[in-house]
C-alpha cells in the first residue's frame, strides 16, 4: 500500500546480522544495545507514522567517543547507518531500513556548560531543546528555535531538520543560532566545526550540515547561542472573518514595517480542534485567527499593539483579545502548540510543511482547500504565517488504504503549487522520505546533482541515512 | 585579460572554456577587496559587473533579488526608498584597502561580510536566503529560493557564502530585509580598560534591551580615550527608554543621537582607524568575547599592536607591523590559546603569498574542504590558491 518506496534491504548485511551484532557488543555495553524484535519496534517510525521498518539494531552511545567507534565498526562491515535524535520527525527523516542500524544519541542528554557572559550553552546533542531553555529560564536566558514538539525534540534533531518555530520570525531558525558542533563522520573521525564564537572559519560547513538531515555525520556536541529574555511578551488573539481577510492583515502588518516576533494562523477547523482540546478561549464565530506575539516593556509593548490593531481593524477584524496575565498568554500559545497533538485525537493526518511568499498566503491557501476537497478529504491549517510557512493538516483514516493515498496525492499537489508560487517543498520539517520524490519539481538535474556531489564529499557510498531527501533514481554512483 | 559577460549562459560558456584550456579564473566583483585573500596566480579574470540590476525587489515581502555585479549602493539607495535595510550591515572596505570602485552585492555574499549588526541580525550568510552560481564544470545551480523559512535539500547558499568565489561564481543574491529602524542612539562609556570594556558589553547584551552594535574602541581608535559603544535602534520611545536602561545598568558618559551614533558605527564597521595609507598589517579574528581581552594580552607580548573590538568583544580588530610574517606566529598562537580563527586581511602581496591567509584547519577539515571544492569546480578553476592553497 506504501506509495513511498523504500531502497530494497541488501541481503549480504541482512546474512551476517549476527557478526554485526557481536562487533557492536564488543564496543558498547549491552544497556547501549538494542537487538530483539520487540525493542526495535520503537525505533521503526518516527512521527510520520504510516511508514516503518525495523531497524538491524539499534545503538545509543553515551559519548563522541562510543559514537565513533561505533561509526568506524560499521564503516568498515559497510553497514548503513540511520541517525535519530527523539524520533519527531514528520517527514519521516528518521525511519530506518531493514539492513541499516540506527545510532541514537538519547544517551548523550547533558548540558556541559553554560555561560551568560559569552551567552552560549554546550550541549550534549540528545539534550531537548526546552531542556536548554529550562536549563537558562531562571536566569532570564532561552534558546530561540522552538518548534511545536519542542519538549521532546532533541538538538541534534533540530540541527539535523534546521527546525524552525512559531518565534524564528524574530529570531531566525536552527541555523541562525548554533555556533559550534561535534561530529562524527561516516569513517567514524571526530570533527569539530566552530565552537563559541561567532562564523566558524573556512567553508560554512556549519551552515552545509544544519538541515542536513543526517546525511553527513552523527551530531554528538552543539554550541548554541542564548538570548536574554524579552522584558515581556503579549500575545493577541485577532479572529477575522474569513482566511483571506487574516492572510491579508499578515502582509499588511509586515508590509507596514511590524516585525512581531511571531504571527500564527488557524483556520477555522484548527480553531475548533485547539478550543476543543486547550480551551484557550480562542473564537469560535471566526472564520480564522490570528496569534500575534510583541515583547519589550509594556509600554513598548501597548504602542506596538496599537499600531497592529489599527491595521487589523483596516482589514476587518472581528474578534480582538489581549491577554492580560501571563496564565492567559500560556493558554493562548497551549492551543496552538498543541494543534498538531489535539488533530491527532480527532483523525490521521499528514501534516505539509511548504513555505510560499507572503504575498501568495491568500491564494494557496484558497487553492489549498479546493484541492483537498477535490480528492473529499479535510484540511486544517494552522501555521507560521509571519514567514509563509504553512502547515495544511490533511486528515485521513489511516487505516484505509485508498484514503491514504489520496491524502498523499492531496498533500502532493499542495506541495507543487507551494513550488510553482516561488516557494520550497519544505520550511522546517525537512525533505526525509516523505518529499524525496517531489525534489525535482523545485530543482533542476544539475542542482540536484551538485548537491548529491556535495553529500558524496562526506560520505562516498552513501551509508549515512541513505533512502531520505534525493529521489531514489538518478543518483550519483 | 577580463571577462564580462552580462548573462548567465555567458559565465557558463566562459567557465566551461576555462576548464577545457585548464586556464583558471580570478574572479572579481567590483575589485574593491582584491586584497582579501591568497594572492591567485591566474592569467585571465572573470568580473560580475556586467551582471548589474535588480531581478526582483518585493518590499511587502521584504526580500530583494539582485545579480550579483549590482553595486551595493544601488541596491542600498533602492531600500532607502521603501525604508527597508539589509539587516547585516554590509561593510565597505574601501577606506580599509584604499581602493576605488564599487563594492558589489556578489561580493558581500562571496565574503559574508557582515558589520556591527551582526551580533543582533546575524551574519550576511544569515540573510543569504538564495542564490544562483556557475560552478566550476560551467553549470548553472541554484540554490534556496524567495522564502525566509527553506529547508529543502543541502543548504549550499550557506556554503556559497564565505566560499570567496572559489565553489561558484554567483551570478544573482536573494537576501531578506528588515525594516529600517525609526531611530538609533549610542551610549558611550569612556575610560574603561579592555576588560571591564568586554564586561560591560556582556552585561548589556545580556540585557532585555537589544543592543544592536557592542565595540570597545581602546585609546588610540579615533580618539585619546578609551570609549565603550553601545548601540540602540527602534523606534524613538524605545530607544530613549532602552538607553536610559542600560545607563543604569553599566553607567554611561554620554548619548550620541541618530546622526552621530551613524557616522561613528559606519568608522567601526569599515576598520577606519586603520585606514590606509597605512603600512600596517590588520588582521580580524573571532574569537568567544570574554577571552579577547586575554587574545590581545598574548599578542602584546610579542610587540606593539592596535586594536579594537567588535560584536560585544568576539571580533578583535588588530594593526600590526607588515614586516616578516605580519606577526602571524603571534596571532596564531593567541588564538590556539584562546579559541576563534584569524583572517590575515590586509598585508603586502608579498606576505598574503607567505603566510596562511585564512585560519588553517584540523586535517579531516581540510579534508572535506578539498573534497567539497572538488565536488563544485573540480580542475580547479575558479579562484584557485584563493582561500588556501590547491582548493
Amino acid at each position: 500500500m506504501s506509495a513511498i518506496a523504500f531502497p530494497a534491504p541488501d541481503p549480504k548485511i541482512l546474512d551476517k546480522r549476527d557478526q554485526i551484532i557481536a562487533g557492536l557488543a564488543a564496543l558498547v555495553p549491552p544497556e547501549c544495545l538494542v537487538v530483539s524484535e520487540d525493542e526495535r519496534r520503537a525505533f521503526e517510525t518516527d512521527a510520520l507514522t504510516a511508514y516503518r521498518r525495523l531497524p538491524l539494531a539499534v545503538v545509543l552511545p553515551r559519548s563522541t567517543e562510543e559514537t565513533s567507534n561505533v561509526m568506524a565498526y560499521l564503516h568498515k562491515q559497510g553497514v548503513k547507518v540511520v541517525p535519530r535524535g527523539a524520533g519527531t520527525s514528520l517527514s519521516g527523516g528518521a525511519i530506518p531500513q531493514e539492513d541499516a542500524v540506527v545510532i541514537g544519541v538519547s544517551k548523550m542528554s547533558k548540558i556541559l556548560d553554560v555561560d551568560y557572559a559569552d551567552r552560549i550553552a554546550r550541549v550534549q546533542a540528545g539534550v531537548t531543546n526546552l531542556g536548554i531553555s529550562d536549563a537558562v529560564a531562571a536566569d532570564g536566558f532561552f534558546y530561540a528555535p522552538d518548534p511545536s514538539s519542542q519538549l521532546a525534540c532533541t538538538i541534534a534533531g533540530n540541527i539535523g531538520m534546521n527546525s524552525g518555530g512559531a518565534h524564528c520570525l524574530k529570531y531566525g531558525v536552527t541555523t541562525n543560532n548554533v555556533l559550534g558542533v561535534k561530529m562524527v563522520l561516516v569513517d567514524g573521525t571526530i570533527v569539530e566545526i566552530g565552537g563559541d564564537w561567532l562564523d566558524a572559519a573556512g567553508y560554512d560547513f556549519l551552515g552545509l550540515i544544519t538541515g542536513s538531515e543526517g546525511q553527513l555525520g552523527v551530531i554528538t556536541e552543539a554550541t548554541v547561542r542564548l538570548l536574554r529574555q524579552a522584558e515581556g511578551a503579549r500575545p493577541v488573539l485577532f479572529g477575522f472573518e474569513t482566511p483571506e481577510s487574516a492572510a491579508a492583515c499578515v502582509s499588511d502588518i509586515i508590509g507596514h514595517g511590524i516585525i512581531p516576533v511571531a504571527i500564527e494562523f488557524m483556520d477555522k477547523i484548527a480553531i475548533e480542534i485547539c478550543e476543543a482540546f486547550a480551551h484557550a478561549g480562542y473564537p469560535l464565530d471566526a472564520g480564522a485567527l490570528l496569534i500575534v506575539e510583541v515583547e519589550g516593556s509594556d509600554e513598548e509593548m501597548e504602542t506596538q499593539l496599537k499600531k497592529i490593531v489599527a491595521i487589523a481593524q483596516k482589514n476587518g477584524v472581528k474578534t480582538v483579545r489581549e491577554s492580560q496575565s501571563a496564565m492567559e498568554a500560556a493558554r493562548i500559545w497551549k492551543g496552538r502548540k498543541s494543534a498538531f497533538g489535539a488533530t491527532g485525537r480527532v483523525a490521521d493526518y499528514i501534516c505539509m510543511d511548504g513555505t510560499v511568499p507572503t504575498s501568495q498566503l491568500c491564494h494557496v491557501l484558497d487553492e489549498t482547500y479546493k484541492i483537498v476537497e477535490r480528492y473529499g478529504l479535510r484540511v486544517a491549517n494552522v501555521f507560521h504565517a509571519g514567514d509563509g510557512n504553512m502547515h495544511p493538516l490533511i486528515m485521513y483514516n489511516v487505516n484505509d488504504p485508498a484514503e491514504q493515498e489520496k491524502a498523499e496525492k492531496a498533500g502532493e499537489d499542495v506541495l507543487k503549487l507551494c513550488v510553482d508560487v516561488g516557494g520550497c517543498l519544505t520550511g522546517e520539517h525537512g525533505v526525509g522520505i516523505e518529499k524525496r520524490d517531489l525534489m525535482p519539481r523545485q530543482f533542476s538535474a544539475a542542482d540536484l546533482a551538485q548537491q548529491m556531489r556535495v553529500r558524496a564529499a562526506f560520505d562516498d557510498q552513501w551509508l549515512l541515512n541513505p533512502a531520505k531527501v534525493f529521489p531514489l533514481e538518478g543518483r550519483a554512483a | 585579460m577580463t571577462h564580462q559577460p552580462a548573462t548567465e549562459s555567458d559565465f557558463c560558456a566562459i567557465v566551461a572554456d576555462a576548464r577545457a584550456k585548464k586556464t583558471p579564473l580570478a574572479i572579481e566583483g567590483g575589485g574593491t577587496r582584491a586584497g582579501l585573500g591568497r594572492p591567485t596566480q591566474t592569467a585571465e579574470t572573470l568580473s560580475t559587473r556586467g551582471l548589474n540590476g535588480v531581478v526582483f525587489y518585493e518590499p511587502a515581502e521584504m526580500v530583494i533579488c539582485a545579480r550579483a555585479g549590482t553595486p551595493l549602493a544601488d541596491i542600498e539607495a533602492l531600500l532607502v526608498e521603501r525604508k527597508q535595510i539589509l539587516p547585516f550591515e554590509p561593510p565597505d572596505h574601501r577606506r580599509l584597502y584604499g581602493s576605488s570602485g564599487a563594492p558589489t552585492i556578489g561580493a558581500v555574499a562571496a565574503c559574508n561580510l557582515s558589520g556591527a549588526r551582526r551580533i543582533s541580525a546575524g551574519a550576511a550568510r544569515d540573510s543569504l536566503i538564495g542564490v544562483r552560481f556557475v560552478n566550476g564544470a560551467g553549470e548553472a545551480i541554484k540554490s534556496g529560493g524567495r522564502v525566509m523559512k527553506n529547508v529543502t535539500g543541502l543548504d549550499l547558499v550557506k556554503l556559497s557564502a564565505g566560499a570567496h568565489g572559489t565553489l561558484g561564481v554567483l551570478t544573482e543574491v536573494t537576501f531578506k530585509l528588515l525594516p529600517t529602524p525609526e531611530t538609533s542612539a549610542t551610549l558611550v562609556i569612556k575610560g574603561l580598560d579592555d576588560a571591564r570594556a568586554v564586561e560591560a558589553l556582556a552585561q548589556a547584551l545580556g540585557s532585555p534591551f537589544e543592543v544592536s552594535g557592542a565595540a570597545h574602541l581602546p585609546p588610540g581608535a579615533g580618539g585619546a580615550e578609551a570609549r565603550t559603544l553601545l548601540r540602540i535602534e527602534n523606534f524613538e520611545a524605545s530607544v530613549a527608554y532602552r538607553i536610559a536602561e542600560l545607563r543604569k545598568l553599566v553607567g554611561g558618559d554620554v548619548t550620541l543621537d541618530d546622526s552621530a551614533s551613524r557616522a561613528l558605527w559606519r568608522d567601526v564597521g569599515e576598520c577606519a582607524f586603520f585606514a590606509a595609507p597605512d603600512a600596517r598589517a590588520v588582521w580580524r579574528v573571532s574569537t568567544a568575547p570574554s577571552r579577547a581581552p586575554d587574545l590581545v594580552r598574548l599578542v602584546q607580548r610579542n610587540g606593539a599592536v592596535a586594536h579594537f573590538y567588535d560584536w560585544g568583544g568576539g571580533l578583535v580588530w588588530l594593526a600590526v607591523d607588515a614586516a616578516g610574517d605580519a606577526r602571524e606566529k603571534d596571532v596564531r598562537a593567541a588564538v590556539a590559546t584562546c579559541g576563534g580563527h584569524a583572517t590575515l586581511v590586509r598585508a603586502p602581496d608579498e606576505v598574503r603569498a607567505r603566510v596562511d591567509v585564512f585560519q588553517p584547519l584540523a586535517a579531516p577539515l581540510m579534508k572535506l574542504t578539498r573534497d567539497v571544492k572538488a565536488s563544485f569546480d573540480p580542475d580547479g578553476v575558479l579562484n584557485p590558491g584563493r582561500m588556501y592553497a590547491g582548493v
